[in-house]
């Protein structure tokens, strides 16, 4: 494309297209005049490619316009059945994200406390000597890996075999633990099986949408634009229960808010006045559901090496409706918050069975210390009423990051996992080391640490050398500071992968330049179970490496070249190849390399050449029993889960020194830490620091206006902020709102490392804080 | 050198009024749609400063309901393709 003096006008139509395609959705059947569509014909000189969007975990596709070596252009896939040709401000702008001024290009090694650029091959072999050396004087469980949901399948995979299956350690976590891990012991407990049954064509089908503390239209904005649009077609309805008012709220038919934590016990009461109405679908229950109960009073981890094993006991249905005595709507309104009309007017569109309804959620029941049982919770509510795996009646947990699904749930990057099974279970672990190609023994039978325990461990010298690739720990653990002095301990040795300097390469010893996204081959696994591949389209800044080569160079530098014998310029289809074999079947068989190059994406279980849209139910998901109608085969019995989780309230509330709540969260504009889109100039100026919302009300008597600086002060440490009164969103009176985004004003300096006990996932959501104008 | 695009209503019955003065404005260009009242409006400015006198003098403009950026881009940030 000749662009000399034509660049600005090539951008023009970049920005025109944009606004006709966010246009196109925002206003369905929207037309422009002919000649103003045409004039956009020069963006299609551009070689096109495809590939999932780089950021949240809705999995858009996007086709990214290359020229000369340079991503110059990016539009939604209109073939993409996630998106349909629609991206938020982050996807339109995720191409801008490769180019930021301070590229890492080179391996930087820490000395005497300034890092100095070396060769590749010498921070490669540095890095494998010293976890060599480390695992000689400290053991093997001395060394780990933290990884993230922004690993490709391909990095998550090498480092699972590398670390597991080689060394074999269990210290492989991945930050997703700090998003969904309560989601996937959610899906285990109740199902027996992770990942959600519906998927997003549930929105075309569903008649209500309940989102449980759930700011879509931020968070997930091209879903939400989905469900709007079937507002304007079909006159859904949208119901936000929320513990604050945002965009969301704002957007909903209804919006409900809730105090803290009460959501236990309003689900509850949506249970109670379900029974109580007669409003059990009492054949699906019977056929597919059993009751169970389980331990209570668990605690919240708050200390090291806490240890909790649930023991789930067997019910029956006269045993639970008993239980739901104690969560009758008035009971239940005095402390939640919520009108009694208000919770029975969630049951009746529950309770309707000629009203398909969805419910979507994603860091707030998951941040949550009883994250679990809220999971649980919901999905009680459709498996009542027999809601679930039929188009449009679908609980779906949403996932954040573009593969926490893809590879930290499927790969099984966690500590207990491996990518088919647990390590507990011996038949697994001899299935994954035969594939591996290593000896049974090497898989250790124990979980080690999960997240907040592993950096406790670091603490305490139980590791001594920890490996973070794609993540930014140094702003997203709670209780921060802890976690940041143990990394700066002797003897201790980090090596961090990124892509842009962050707070977490600041403590590294070796810092390795990654190759971004598109830089390197990979694949992302999406919140409905769709696998995308996305190729090699441009060639990384200076010695940038991606993560999985990485990993390869440091695993035969160890020794495994046998087990990590790929050739360099195959070594993702082969990886990949080698990956599905641990989910052959059809339960989660995945898509052919071959097909999912050739499409926007394919979901497992992929059978007969067929994604599975909705599993459970026979009349879509070939792995049912023939005859059983819905077979939740995840469980022994093929019966679903109806548990008994009572409300129990958090470990820390507001008291009279700290008397707020304080909730911590995301921006539309930032993805996650912002180490990248900070990067990207229309996002950063549109959201440049991080802020407090706080209730006008509050702001008022503190004598606060938007712009001030306020104090925040909490058991764990202080920061300032400026305030927002009645801006993006609005909490409720004595509750305070912080995006976590920010690197120069760390929220999580403030936040509480309790978690729930099941799942290990902290509560970013809940802690008591003290307000003062600063 | 920021180029901008932005989704904008117009007060009822004042969109032709309302394209008119955006195109007026140097710097401005417009899309309308032709089956609603929404119109596409693409900034192209030098400078952060001069991008901040046009979008006073686009706030000046008294048809413009509502505006709301959709997306921007400096072809600085982008490396150049030129060929």
């Amino acid at each position: 494309m000749k662009v000399a003096t034509n660049r600005r006008e090539f951008l023009k139509k970049m920005a025109l297209l944009s606004a006709m395609t966010t246009a196109a959705t925002m206003f369905p059947g929207i037309l422009f005049a002919e000649d103003q569509v045409a004039g956009l014909e020069g963006l299609d000189n551009l070689e096109w490619k495809k590939s999932p969007c780089r950021f949240c975990g809705v999995g858009c596709g996007v086709l990214i316009g290359t020229q000369n070596g340079k991503a110059v252009a990016v539009k939604g896939d209109p073939a993409s059945p996630v998106n349909k040709g629609l991206c938020c401000v982050k996807g339109y702008h995720s191409i801008m994200a490769l180019y930021g001024k301070d590229r890492l290009t080179k391996p930087l090694v820490k000395k005497n406390g300034t890092f100095v650029e070396t060769s590749m091959k010498e921070a490669l072999d540095l890095i494998a000597s010293k976890m060599s050396s480390t695992i000689k004087d400290h053991g093997k469980d001395s060394v780990a890996i933290y990884g993230s949901g922004q690993w490709t399948i391909p990095d998550g995979y090498t480092a699972s075999k590398f670390f597991k299956g080689c060394i074999g350690t269990n210290n492989v976590e991945a930050n997703a633990r700090l998003c969904m891990s309560s989601a996937v012991t959610g899906f285990m407990s109740s199902f027996g099986i992770d990942e959600p049954m519906g998927c997003y064509d549930d929105i075309d089908y569903a008649d209500v949408f309940v989102l449980w503390g759930n700011n879509m239209s931020e968070m997930h904005p091209v879903l939400f634009s989905r469900i709007l649009d079937q507002r304007q077609k079909r006159g859904v309805k949208i119901i936000d229960f929320a513990t604050r008012t945002t965009r969301t709220s704002m957007a909903a038919d209804k919006s409900i808010i809730f105090n803290p934590q009460t959501d236990l016990a309003v689900a509850n009461a949506i249970c109670y006045e379900l029974i109580n109405k007669g409003r059990v679908n009492e054949s699906f229950v019977s056929k597919h559901c059993v009751f169970k109960k389980g331990e209570t009073e668990m605690g919240y981890g708050l200390e090291d090496n806490y240890a909790f094993n649930d023991k789930p006991a067997l019910i029956d249905f006269e045993e639970f409706k008993n239980f739901l005595e104690d969560y009758t709507p008035e009971k239940v309104s005095k402390y939640s918050g919520v009108s009694v009309k208000d919770i029975k007017y969630m049951a009746a569109y529950y309770g309707n069975p000629n009203t398909k309804v969805m419910s979507l959620w994603c860091m707030g029941p998951n941040q949550h210390t009883r994250g679990t049982w809220m999971n649980n919770l919901i999905y009680n509510i459709h498996l009542l009423t027999g809601k679930i795996s039929t188009p449009g009646n679908s609980p779906f947990s949403l996932t954040g990051q573009p593969s926490a699904c893809g590879t930290v749930r499927e790969v099984g990057t966690l500590t207990h996992k491996l990518p088919h099974g647990v390590v507990m279970n011996e038949e697994h672990r001899k299935f994954a080391a035969e594939i591996w190609g290593v000896p049974a023994e090497n898989i250790s039978p124990k979980p080690t640490y999960h997240t907040v325990e592993m950096f406790r461990a670091l603490d305490r010298g139980d590791i001594r050398f920890m490996w973070i690739q794609v993540t930014n720990p140094m702003v997203t653990m709670p209780k921060l500071k802890r976690y940041r002095d143990a990394t700066e301990k002797k003897d201790r040795f980090i090596v961090v992968s990124d892509v842009y300097p962050t707070p977490t390469t600041e403590i590294a010893d070796v810092i390795l330049p990654s190759a971004m996204w598109i830089e390197r081959e990979g694949m992302y696994g999406n919140s409905e179970r769709r696998t995308q591949h996305f190729e090699k389209m441009l060639t990384p800044p200076g010695d940038a490496m991606s993560d999985t080569w990485q990993l390869v160079e440091v695993a035969r530098r160890m020794g495994f070249e046998k087990q990590f014998n790929y050739k360099e310029e195959s070594h993702i289809e082969e990886i990949y190849n080698e990956y599905r074999k641990h989910h052959a079947g059809k339960k989660h068989n995945m898509a052919p390399y071959e097909v999912l190059k050739e499409n926007p994406g394919m979901q497992w279980p992929y059978v007969d050449g067929k994604s599975t849209k909705w599993r459970f139910n026979e009349k879509y998901d070939p792995a049912c029993k023939e005859g059983s109608e819905f077979d939740f085969y995840g469980n022994p019995d093929g019966k679903a889960v109806i548990w008994q989780r009572p409300y129990e309230a958090p470990p820390e509330m507001p008291d009279e020194e700290y008397p707020y709540w304080l909730c911590t969260g995301r921006v539309v504009e930032h993805w996650h830490t912002g180490s990248m889109t900070r990067r990207i100039p229309v996002l950063h100026q549109a959201m440049p620091h991080a802020y407090v919302e706080l209730n006008p009300e509050d702001a008022k008597r503190l004598n606060i206006a938007t712009g001030d600086l306020v104090k925040l002060t909490t058991r764990r440490g202080e920061i300032t902020v400026p305030a927002a009164i009645n801006l993006r969103g609005v909490p409720e009176p004595m509750q305070v709102f912080v995006p976590f985004f920010d690197e120069h004003m760390l929220i999580n300096e403030l936040t509480l490392d309790a978690f729930c006990p099941i799942s290990k996932q902290p509560d970013y959501k809940k802690c008591a804080v003290k307000v003062e104008k600063a | 050198m920021p180029i901008k695009s932005y989704i904008v209503l117009p007060y009822d019955g004042e969109k032709e009024t309302l394209v008119k003065s955006l195109k007026s404005i140097a710097g401005c260009e417009v899309a309308e749609a032709t089956n609603e009242e929404i119109i596409l409006l693409v900034t192209d400015t030098q400078n952060e400063e001069e991008e901040g006198q046009l979008k006073e003098k686009i706030n000046g403009v008294k048809s413009l309901k509502f505006m709301s950026m959709v997306s921007g881009y400096s072809p600085e940030n982008i490396t150049s393709s030129t060929s």
